[in-house]
């Protein structure tokens, strides 16, 4: 009865493409947005935000990125965790470099280093696809964790080998090191995550996301309507590398505050941020966060079931969780393709005419 | 005889229905196209005069399609030139012909099923959309006139197409025949100088290609747009076209207006078989 579009009309074309279209939607929209800046930051505590919301934030920018590449564009990609690695690495170099340049701007800079080496590793996508692309961006991942690790240059000769995050401020308020407030934090990683959906979003509505999904859809038929299929590819790796490399800069200097590249940015988290596009939804932003949200939630969930309820010892909810991922996926792929976005689009369908069937 | 004599003028030329066409637009010169040791098209040449329907007629595998492909610049031909607009055009991709203002349907619809019909025919615009990166991304300035701008165009050619209650339907839930005229759509939002229709009504029933037949020849009269389309019904194309190019295992056997094609000895033999004695 309360989700309607009856009486809610569009005058202009303008209006007609605007993000929610429906009144209902946009004042939802804001809703949260004003919770998550006007709320949460007054009630987190650390615990909160390095267990949920600072994890969620980073991945849902991994998420939006991959999804724009896999999901938008058609190109299957498994070097998510190398490109983050990409991130992180010029986030270090440049914070090691200048010192005195705003985190902004060096999380900004390590998206856009991002963004031309994944471009460089879309070149394989012009001529091959599929299972093909993916080996393809698979040697990416390894190459670049093998080379993080082997030039001492990029993490500065230290011993370890690790790279960790030196204290680094904003406009006075420190958000890197161990000595940082959970707010300062948080409310960093929202500023790039509420940024990049919107920029996302500005995309994909826009002609840029159509060549995209022309490709994706049928490739040759795009290059009939004038798409150049050179151009539409490397601007979504690009463009995905860019979110990528920026959540890869969040998550290293914010989040880990030090990181070890085999073992922060391996395989898995390739895998782990392509699980969440596929359970969230390949084509969606809204997918991208409810992928991220659910597999950062599933663990902690199950924990607190698992561990702290049910007294079970931590390595076989560990190894739950993985069974129900696994499970997950398989259910997603054979029932619902387009994942939770999808349900949540069809539940949104009924509703408009709720309470009758048709 | 007295037909050739105004074809050689060549700035106009007037069809047996007392229609008025244009000068030559593209011209295919001596094309010869192989895949490997077949021959799909024989030193063909024929030319697309301005504000006509062009058909291409012949048996199947007589090279219709391929010759379709070679004018969207799918296949680059072994031997031959295309001219186009009075000049000769140098091999080029498929996108650059489509920003040349050549635009085509396909015999199997070739949209994009994942989105709706609104986005397919909007990206029938693409070619027209400059906007950078960054003002997209921001959806401001030149981003969002231009989005607006186009999407002007592309209603305009809903309207004309008669699916103004489907635009926000995703193609995959639609119908053969609506597909096939959201395909239409998509080839027309990009006004183009030459549409290229491969067998618009294969596989409707009678009062589809009605419709599809009311709409060609609505976008002919009324954008002017020159059009070359390969057909099978022979009462359509005949109907429609001002002029028929007959190809049969590679070789034109005819080219002229449908009267004259009709009584061709030679496409007689290739439909009908040639009598044994």
């Amino acid at each position: 009865m309360f989700y309607r579009e009856a009486g809610d009309f569009n005058t202009s074309y303008a209006q007609d493409q605007q993000t929610f279209p429906i009144k209902f939607d946009r004042y939802r929209y804001y809703l949260v947005l004003f919770v998550a800046v006007f709320v949460i930051p007054f009630m987190v505590n650390d615990y909160w935000v390095n267990s949920l919301f600072l994890p969620f934030l980073i991945y849902a920018i991994a998420a939006i990125g991959l999804n724009i590449l896999v999901g938008y564009c058609g190109q299957v990609s498994l070097g998510t965790g190398g490109f983050m690695a990409v991130g992180a690495y010029s986030c270090y170099k440049l914070m090691t470099a200048m010192p005195d340049v705003s985190m902004f701007i060096h999380i900004l800079l390590a998206g856009v280093i991002t963004a031309a080496v994944g471009a460089l590793f879309g070149l394989p996508s012009l001529r091959i696809k599929g299972f093909y692309l993916a080996v393809a961006t698979l040697a990416a991942q390894f190459f670049l964790v093998w080379l993080f690790n082997r030039v001492p240059w990029f993490y500065n000769y230290s011993a370890s080998g690790q790279i960790s995050a030196p204290e680094r401020d904003t406009f006075g308020i420190l958000i890197t090191g161990p000595n940082t407030e959970a707010w300062a934090t948080y409310m960093f990683c929202l500023i790039f995550t509420v940024g990049s959906a919107l920029v996302a979003r500005n995309l994909t509505r826009g002609s840029v996301g159509r060549k995209w999904m022309a490709i994706r859809d049928m490739d040759i038929a795009a290059e009939i309507i004038g798409v150049n299929p050179l151009r539409a590819k490397l601007t979504a790796f690009a463009v995905s590398s860019f979110f990528i490399g920026i959540s890869g800069a969040l998550f290293f200097s914010i989040y880990l505050g030090a990181v070890e590249v085999g073992e922060a940015f391996g395989i898995n988290k390739s895998f782990l941020v392509l699980f969440m596009i596929i359970i969230g939804g390949l084509g969606s932003i809204f997918g991208s966060f409810a992928g991220a949200a659910f597999l950062v939630l599933l663990p902690v969930l199950l924990k607190i079931v698992g561990v702290d309820w049910l007294g079970w010892p931590t390595d076989i909810v560990a190894h739950l969780q993985l069974v129900i991922v696994g499970g997950l996926i398989i259910v997603f792929l054979i029932a619902e393709p387009h994942g939770l976005a999808q349900l949540w689009r069809v539940a949104k369908e009924k509703l408009r005419l709720w309470p009758f069937p048709h | 005889m007295e037909r050739d004599s105004v074809k050689d003028q060549a700035d106009s030329y007037v069809t047996d229905d007392g229609r008025t066409i244009g000068p030559t637009v593209m011209e295919m010169k001596n094309i010869t196209l192989r895949f490997g040791g077949v021959e799909a098209i024989k030193d063909i040449s024929f030319d697309i005069r301005e504000g006509e329907i062009r058909a291409i007629i012949g048996p199947n595998g007589a090279g219709k399609s391929s010759m379709l492909n070679v004018i969207s610049g799918f296949y680059v031909p072994q031997e031959g030139e295309v001219w186009y607009k009075g000049a000769r055009r140098p091999p080029m991709k498929p996108y650059q012909v489509a920003q040349q203002g050549i635009a085509r349907t396909f015999q199997n619809i070739a949209l994009f099923e994942g989105m709706s019909v609104l986005d397919n025919v909007m990206t029938g615009r693409l070619t027209q959309m400059k906007s950078g990166l960054l003002a997209q991304s921001l959806w401001k300035g030149k981003a969002e006139r231009e989005e607006i701008e186009n999407r002007e165009i592309a209603e305009k050619v809903i309207d004309f197409l008669e699916i103004q209650a489907i635009r926000k339907t995703p193609v995959a839930r639609l119908p053969y025949g609506l597909k096939k005229r959201v395909e239409l759509a998509r080839a027309l939002a990009a006004e183009p100088t030459i549409l290229l229709l491969d067998e618009p009504m294969a596989g409707m029933n009678v009062e589809e290609k009605e419709d599809m037949s009311r709409f060609i020849l609505d976008v002919n009269d009324e954008f002017g747009t020159t059009i070359a389309l390969i057909e099978h019904d022979m009462g359509v194309v005949m109907d429609l076209s001002d002029r028929v190019v007959v190809m049969d295992y590679g070789r034109k056997i005819g080219d002229g207006s449908p009267d004259e094609v009709r009584n061709n000895q030679e496409v007689i033999d290739a439909y009908l078989g040639m009598a044994h004695d």
